[in-house]
């Protein structure tokens, strides 16, 4: 299936990446080639097979809802790129 | 006497334990190597202060008894190390320091070893020829401007270059083996689960294993051992008692039944792959392997299966780059969506942007039975494919990569011939089974090739027992010239 212009915008959106026009451009050409390539899959029926989601052969294991750690809120602020004391600061949300 | 950095690691520990050399002498014939990276650029972060601090204290207080002994070891800039920069090759986190330790590199420090930097690598492990880093491209110490495989170039040509005696990488769809390969290096991929993801930056959460890139089979059996075990942290960590790979190595493969997967023989295939792949069926042979032609007839639809899964948890995965907690932020915008959209386009390179889109496509409204759901049907056949052949074989031998090492921007604009690089590699990971990539040749330029032990679940003792007997058989030597020096 070739991708277009309008969806490689609808599918950026979706991702939030702004892209410019000589970028959506070069991205359709792309995504194109490779979703030909991907579509090779259609050649196989699969109609009787069941989806694969997990190679493991155990289920996955799941904990006790226990704190182990905390008191690190000094530490996960330091890494912020705009912080005001204990919280993170992003552009104003209401007006 | 050999020099110091061209030993393999089992040397070294055996030199340190013999205290024939110190810590310190060893750390700094390393850094003085890692002083004339520039041109290579395989590091990103070097650690040379804080490593020779390390170095000096092993000395004044040798714990001899452990497996890494005061040996330095810089790993690929994918695990989070404490108080040092982790970048994944990329812009979003260029100034990003981790306050915790990934299991693996801890283990690592566990057993006497210490950081001595951080390696480049493709960004967000999303790369075939290391091209896609945010730091720039790696050349190969094979020869100047050629690419060392990705996406654990970095590493690979660290390790090979002499900068570092081990190192470690990852692995989703060849990152480990492949470069490998290019660089006349020994690199292996667990199964799935058996090192832990934990603090590792997430590219394919189903496809991702860390493992070791060494000089030789001995050194990569004593890394494994090392790296595995079972992890608390890690949802997907295999709980098994812990194994000593290392000990356990023996050369002796007699009766052992290798397959050879007819479906690997490609198109277009170089004739020197053929020859090297036909010359480790002798070689087994003569070590008294049986030879066992089998099928795996679904591998041709390996590249597209991983083409959407691999994207799809990436997409999902890298939906956390938000600008807000960590990593960078753009600084245009006029709300909160066009500051998400700004950072996310500037933090990102054209090859991650890629992924995520693909990604995000297979997955939406109206494609995802199209594609992710059909693709993880696809997978089901592919794995099942290896254990049906696994009924009559004990290991599959190919070769580890369709080509050798190529120009950087030779593939660059291409990215279907990109990723047709790790054709060989893919099927492994899909079907989370172990594989070791052992260098067995070179073509017409002296460049090295690789071939691939593949092995059943958790079987990683008997395809390093069949790579350590080819390895000794085949007897690679490949002499670097050092131009990176000049």
């Amino acid at each position: 299936m070739s991708i277009d212009k309008d969806k490689i915008k609808h599918i950026s959106q979706l991702a939030r990446i702004s892209l410019d026009s000589k970028k959506t451009d070069a991205l359709a050409k792309d995504l194109s080639s490779i979703f030909k390539f991907i579509e090779q899959l259609n050649e196989i029926n699969t109609d009787k097979t069941e989806p694969l989601s997990s190679i493991l052969n155990e289920p996955l294991r799941s904990r006790e809802d226990v704190v182990n750690d905390g008191k690190i809120r000094e530490k996960i602020l330091k890494n912020s790129p705009q912080k005001n004391e204990e919280f993170f600061i992003v552009p104003k949300v209401i007006e | 006497m050999t020099e110091l950095t061209k030993k393999s690691l089992t040397e070294i520990t055996k030199l340190i334990k013999k205290k024939e050399i110190k810590s310190e002498e060893l750390t700094e014939s390393f850094i003085k190597n890692i002083e004339k990276d520039k041109r290579l650029n395989s590091f990103i972060t070097k650690c040379s202060e804080s490593a020779l601090v390390k170095a000096k204290n092993f000395d004044k207080k040798p714990e001899f008894k452990n497996l890494l002994p005061g040996i330095p070891i810089a790993v690929k800039d994918l695990f989070c190390t404490s108080g040092v920069k982790t970048t994944a090759g990329s812009k979003m986190l260029e100034n990003f320091i981790p306050n915790y330790e990934s299991t693996i590199t801890n283990n690592l420090w566990k057993e006497g070893a210490f950081l001595l930097g951080k390696l480049n690598c493709d960004e967000y492990a999303m790369g075939s020829s290391n091209e896609t880093s945010y730091f720039g491209n790696v050349m190969n110490p094979i020869a100047e401007n050629t690419v060392p495989g990705g996406s654990s170039g970095g590493s690979a040509s660290a390790l090979a270059a002499d900068l570092t005696p081990v190192t470690i990488g990852t692995d989703t769809g060849g990152s480990i083996r492949q470069p490998a390969s290019f660089t006349g290096t020994v690199g292996l991929k667990p199964t799935y689960g058996l090192c832990s993801r934990w603090g590792i930056v997430a590219f394919a959460s189903s496809l991702d294993q860390a493992g070791p890139m060494t000089k030789s089979v001995e050194d990569c059996a004593l890394m494994l051992e090392v790296m595995a075990g079972f992890d608390e942290k890690d949802s997907t960590s295999i709980s098994k008692k812990k194994e000593n790979y290392s000990k356990n190595l023996s050369d002796k493969v007699k009766g052992l039944k290798i397959g050879i997967p007819k479906e690997y023989r490609v198109e277009g295939m170089p004739k020197e792959i053929d020859k090297l792949w036909e010359n480790g069926k002798k070689l087994l042979q003569e070590s008294g392997a049986e030879i066992i032609d089998i099928s795996l007839p679904n591998t041709k639809y390996a590249l597209p299966t991983y083409y959407i899964v691999a994207p799809a948890e990436a997409s999902s995965n890298l939906a956390r780059y938000d600008g807000v907690k960590y990593g960078f932020r753009s600084n245009r915008g006029n709300n909160l969506l066009e500051m998400y959209e700004n950072t996310r386009s500037e933090g990102f390179g054209d090859e991650v942007k890629r992924r995520i889109l693909i990604g995000t496509y297979v997955l939406s409204s109206g494609y995802y039975d199209a594609y992710y759901l059909k693709a993880q049907k696809v997978r089901y056949l592919i794995k099942n494919d290896f254990d049906q052949a696994f009924k009559k074989v004990d290991a599959l031998l190919t070769p580890s990569t369709p080509s050798s090492a190529f120009k950087i921007g030779e593939k660059k604009d291409d990215p279907i011939s990109m990723y047709l690089n790790d054709i060989f590699t893919v099927p492994v990971n899909l079907a989370g089974i172990p594989a070791i990539s052992i260098p067995a040749g070179t073509d017409s330029n002296n460049y090295p090739l690789g071939l691939q032990l593949i092995g059943k679940p958790l079987d990683e003792q008997k395809i390093l027992n069949i790579a350590y007997a080819a390895e000794k058989k085949i007897n690679f030597k490949l002499t670097l010239k050092k131009w990176w020096e000049k």
